[in-house]
């Protein structure tokens, strides 16, 4: 059937083409597919879906290099959510998502939006979500902008998973001024389910019924994923009404009657409105199962009336979902959303004619040709060229640069560095996070990974998100594996083996040679790190465009990884234990001091190589680890990252409050290298351990291959941090410590935090 | 025994309070849909922790109309032990069940984190396995958990013994009258009148293993169970 103009619909001009984000091509490439002039309204359903949030067209031939399978990977990229095997017949589905657009205009409900999508994303899989992590970027704390906005983003993230009911565990957060104007906002949800109730998104059976589920559509969030498709501009704030409105309480009812509804035999599929609302919910599903649909968009529930077809498709209204029931059972689907207060309107069916049809009515508004809304997007391989500038920052010698007259007292570098935003405690954030509820936190929010018991097993998971982006600035493929590798050595440090990741490629705009040359470089570091350390991609999110008038982000792609924990005895925490214990250092420092903290906070430079990350190292390394914590061996483990090995150190000092331990360490057997690269030079592969018995864990190392030697001793509770390096003492006490690492964050934000209502500059 | 645990639409720590029943006392425990109007023979009922109706209108405002509440309030009208945990015991007091009313923290901040409390009454049916003074690890998570009440009403509780949990040491370890939310001296929890009705703000349903921190919580359990088990 040929759809016919709505009337008062706008003419199908260049300008209204232009509006809608589709180039020239696209659009004849369009025209091409339906063999006439499209609709208004299928012209609003193409620029949702190809827009760049929606379709990947600049990523896809890119992520397409990553490695994916594993024997344990049941659910791989192109789903709702990963999935892995963990044993026992249990599942673990988990995915990372961004928000960044909206938290930049919009920082509380942006923030919040963001999590409550990937929560759907996670139980639409059939899984009941277990942790919520986050891995968040902000500008410079001195600005009172930025203040409101990491307030804002956290209080919003705060909210949603806490009234949801599900802990928020971990995560990351980072400050720079390369994302004043463009904070990143990316949330990951981990879910837990029975292998046989893993249900996807993939639409089937002619005659079964299609069925909208929980709020009423909107007008709100239309062109939602256009917007993220696009850089930030002065006009970005004018856009803050097209930022939706979470209600953690609809998406708690949604959590619990979907998976009932999945339980209860009765549907086929289900899958979250988000971007691009109904259009693409619908175009997905019906592509996955190569089917035909017809939608009518007078049977879905609307907030007001007059909503027009356009609206009703590309609404993003919060707490929506999807579901293909069986035919014959749709009673039982609807008592069941009724028992939890919520409604649902059958709105279409499946098939048989291979065609995506949307209705007003009697009236045909959109029709397009099988699947091909979906799988005809264009794909983008644009030009890729490094910008030399950066090249020549790589290439600056950073080691001659002079040291302050402060630094003459290495603990006054230690105390700066410790008071860097990006490497201070994060206490401030993440007690605002529920972090308890569902009792299975094990280490929760503060150390290298969280870890979260597995109910009626022995078994735990380890999670964590990481990404340095000012290694991917300067480097951006050793960065990238850097990020992979710090995210294994996250997870090994609590005793669980690497298992699977989720990535967040977090950049700017890719029709820039640049950027593209940092996204395609970036990817290839990932595919490295992955392999090497046997971790598959089961999915993950693209966020481009990630610039403002002032430039681009840094381009950070976030890791999101899940390890497994064999046994409840062998989870390891950060600190040091046990007075008398050897402190152990595994692998060894390097001149290294390139794209360090050091650098940045000290000198105020970003410039220099990031630190080698030789993947096949950091893999001997994680195996000698969990060695060493499966022999019972291991007091505490800590990942030697940000700000090198004095700084971890230091960490596993004060990092937990409570009985915080001073220690004795000598670092006089590396003279040949620089005293500031031993202590704050960033040199991957790295670990510190303590534990009673050095000698065995260096004969672990050894049968490794991993560099190792004892540097020192855990000290009483209270004991000062005393570190002889060649011919210095640096000696800091436990209060100054803790001050600087726990009390710097609070410091800042009991500054004023104003909703200062200007796009960021 | 048995317990009966109320599941209104937006609870979230339902399942907590189940778990910490079966798993940690090894007894009987039931869910009570907030629809319902039967109790399924409960010995002791827990109004649990969450987001009753997303906390619209005010934490508890509109939990307490809920059809199940009038069998709860006759049940704590017959003597009945009801544990309002968190939210619960916010909908206690939107339900009269107690005095007073929980208002938005000091710090304007939800809260999450591991608490010290001293048990102030130990000759309670909720306190009755501690001893008196003992200092507990419980955690809270909470964005309204600051008790208030009129001074009257304060020192009767005070001299009635019914403040049976107090917040224990702040930052200092020294202020008596600090506490994480701003509760008004530091009351954590409370009974009502008759002793059979409890509210409080942390959670001991999360404190009932020490592979998560602590175990204190169970004693909470225990001590119903001693009183009206048996």
């Amino acid at each position: 059937m040929t759809p016919t103009p709505r009337p008062g619909d706008p003419a199908i001009t260049p300008a209204l083409v232009a509006e809608h984000g589709l180039t020239s091509d696209e659009f004849a490439r369009l025209e091409a597919m339906l063999g006439r002039r499209p609709t208004f309204t299928e012209l609003g359903i193409v620029s949702a879906l190809w827009s760049e949030h929606c379709s990947y067209k600049h990523s896809r031939p890119l992520l397409r290099t990553l490695p994916t399978k594993a024997p344990y990977v049941l659910q791989g990229p192109g789903e709702n959510a990963g999935v892995i095997a963990i044993g026992d017949g249990l599942a673990v589905a988990f995915k990372i998502e961004s928000h960044n657009h909206p938290s930049a205009v919009e920082p509380y409900q942006g923030a919040a939006t963001g999590v409550g999508g990937i929560l759907r994303d996670v139980f639409t899989m059939g899984a009941r979500p277990i942790a919520l992590l986050n891995s968040l970027r902000f500008g410079s704390l001195d600005s009172a902008r930025v203040r409101y906005l990491f307030a804002g983003v956290v209080k919003g993230i705060g909210d949603y998973g806490n009234c949801v009911g599900v802990p928020t565990i971990g995560g990351e957060v980072a400050f720079d001024p390369a994302y004043d104007g463009n904070p990143l906002v990316n949330a990951m949800c981990v879910g837990l389910l029975h292998e046989d109730e893993l249900i996807r998104a993939v639409a089937q059976g002619v005659g079964n019924p299609i069925i909208a589920v929980g709020a009423r559509t909107g007008r709100d969030g239309i062109h939602g994923a256009s917007f993220a498709s696009t850089d930030l501009s002065e006009e970005s704030q004018a856009r803050r009404p097209q930022v939706q409105v979470g209600d953690p309480f609809t998406e708690k009812l949604l959590l619990e009657a979907s998976l009932e509804l999945i339980t209860s035999g009765a549907i086929v599929a289900i899958q979250d409105m988000g971007a691009a609302g109904l259009a693409s919910s619908s175009a997905e599903m019906a592509a996955r199962g190569d089917v035909g649909v017809s939608i009518d968009t007078t049977r879905v529930p609307t907030r007001e009336p007059g909503m027009t077809p356009y609206e009703i498709l590309l609404s993003e209204s919060q707490e929506r979902m999807l579901v293909v029931a069986k035919k014959g059972r749709e009673d039982e689907v609807r008592r069941i959303l009724e028992r939890w207060d919520l409604t649902s309107s059958v709105i279409g069916d499946v098939i048989a004619e291979p065609v995506y049809r949307v209705t007003e009515g009697a009236r045909v508004v959109a029709e397009f040709p099988g699947t091909r809304l979906v799988t005809d997007c264009p794909t983008y391989t644009p030009e890729a060229r490094e910008n030399e500038a950066i090249g020549r920052l790589r290439a600056r010698d950073v080691a001659t640069t002079p040291e302050r007259a402060e630094e003459s007292d290495p603990a006054w570098t230690l105390l700066r560095l410790l008071s860097s935003p990006t490497i201070a405690g994060k206490r401030w954030v993440y007690r605002q996070y529920d972090t308890s509820v569902r009792t299975n936190t094990v280490v929760g929010p503060g150390g290298d990974a969280a870890v979260i018991r597995i109910r009626g097993t022995d078994r735990a998971l380890a999670l964590t998100t990481d990404c340095n982006g000012r290694y991917v600035y300067l480097d951006p493929r050793v960065g990238t594996r850097a990020a992979v590798a710090e995210a294994a050595r996250n997870v090994a440090c609590t005793g669980a083996r690497p298992m699977a990741i989720t990535n967040n490629l977090n950049f700017g705009n890719p029709e820039r040679p640049e950027v593209y040359y940092q996204l395609r470089e970036a990817v290839r570091g990932l595919a490295e790190g992955c392999d090497a350390l046997g971790t598959p991609v089961t999915g993950g999110n693209v966020s481009l465009y990630n610039e403002n008038p002032s430039g681009a982000v840094y381009p950070t792609p976030v890791v999101g990884m899940v390890g497994l924990i064999d046994s409840l005895a062998h989870i390891t925490r950060s600190t040091f234990r046990a007075a008398g214990d050897a402190i152990v250092l595994f692998g060894r420092p390097t001149a290294e001091m390139g794209a360090s903290e050091y650098l940045a906070t000290i000198h105020g430079i970003v410039a220099g190589a990031p630190p080698a990350c030789d993947v096949a190292a950091e893999r001997s390394l994680i195996d000698a680890t969990l060695e060493c914590i499966r022999d019972g061996q291991v007091s505490s483990a800590h990942d030697c990252s940000d700000g090198g090995l004095a700084v971890a150190l230091a960490e596993c000092c004060v990092m937990e409050r409570g009985a915080q331990r001073g220690a004795v360490v000598d670092l006089g057997r590396w003279p040949d290298l620089p005293a500031r690269a031993v202590l704050f030079g960033e040199a991957q592969g790295r670990m510190v351990l303590s534990g009673p018995n050095p000698a065995l864990l260096l004969a672990i190392a050894k049968r490794h291959g991993v560099p190792a030697a004892a540097i020192g001793i855990v000290g009483e509770v209270g004991d000062a941090l005393r570190i002889t390096i060649q011919q210095t003492a640096l000696v800091a006490s436990l209060p100054a410590l803790d001050d600087a690492y726990h009390e710097t964050i609070p410091r800042i934000m009991s500054r004023s935090a104003e909703p200062v209502l200007t796009s960021g500059g | 025994m048995r317990f009966g645990i109320v599941t209104f639409p937006g609870s979230n720590c339902d399942y907590d309070a189940y778990r910490a029943v079966v798993d940690g006392l090894d007894e009987d425990a039931v869910y009570l849909w907030h629809k319902d109007h039967d109790l399924q023979g409960s010995d002791v009922v827990i109004l649990p922790g969450g987001f009753s109706y997303g906390d619209y209108l005010r934490p508890g405002a509109i939990g307490r109309f809920s059809p199940i509440m009038q069998e709860v309030i006759a049940h704590a009208g017959r003597g009945g032990p009801v544990m309002g945990i968190c939210n619960g015991f916010q909908i206690a007091c939107e339900a009269g069940l107690l005095p007073g009313a929980l208002l938005r923290n000091a710090s304007l901040m939800f809260v999450c984190e591991p608490t010290r409390l001293r048990v102030e009454n130990n000759d309670s049916m909720f306190t009755s396995e501690f001893s008196r003074g003992e200092i507990l690890t419980i955690p809270i998570a909470h964005g309204d958990g600051r008790y208030t009440a009129d001074a009257d009403t304060l020192d009767r509780l005070e001299g009635e013994g019914q403040v049976i949990l107090r917040y224990a040491g702040g930052p200092a370890d020294a202020d008596e009258w600090w506490s994480p939310n701003g509760a008004q001296r530091a009351i954590a929890g409370i009974v009502n009148d008759g002793g059979n009705v409890l509210g409080m703000m942390p959670h001991p349903e999360r404190a009932i293993d020490q592979l998560l921190g602590s175990a204190d919580g169970l004693g909470i359990f225990r001590s119903v169970l001693a009183q009206v088990g048996a």
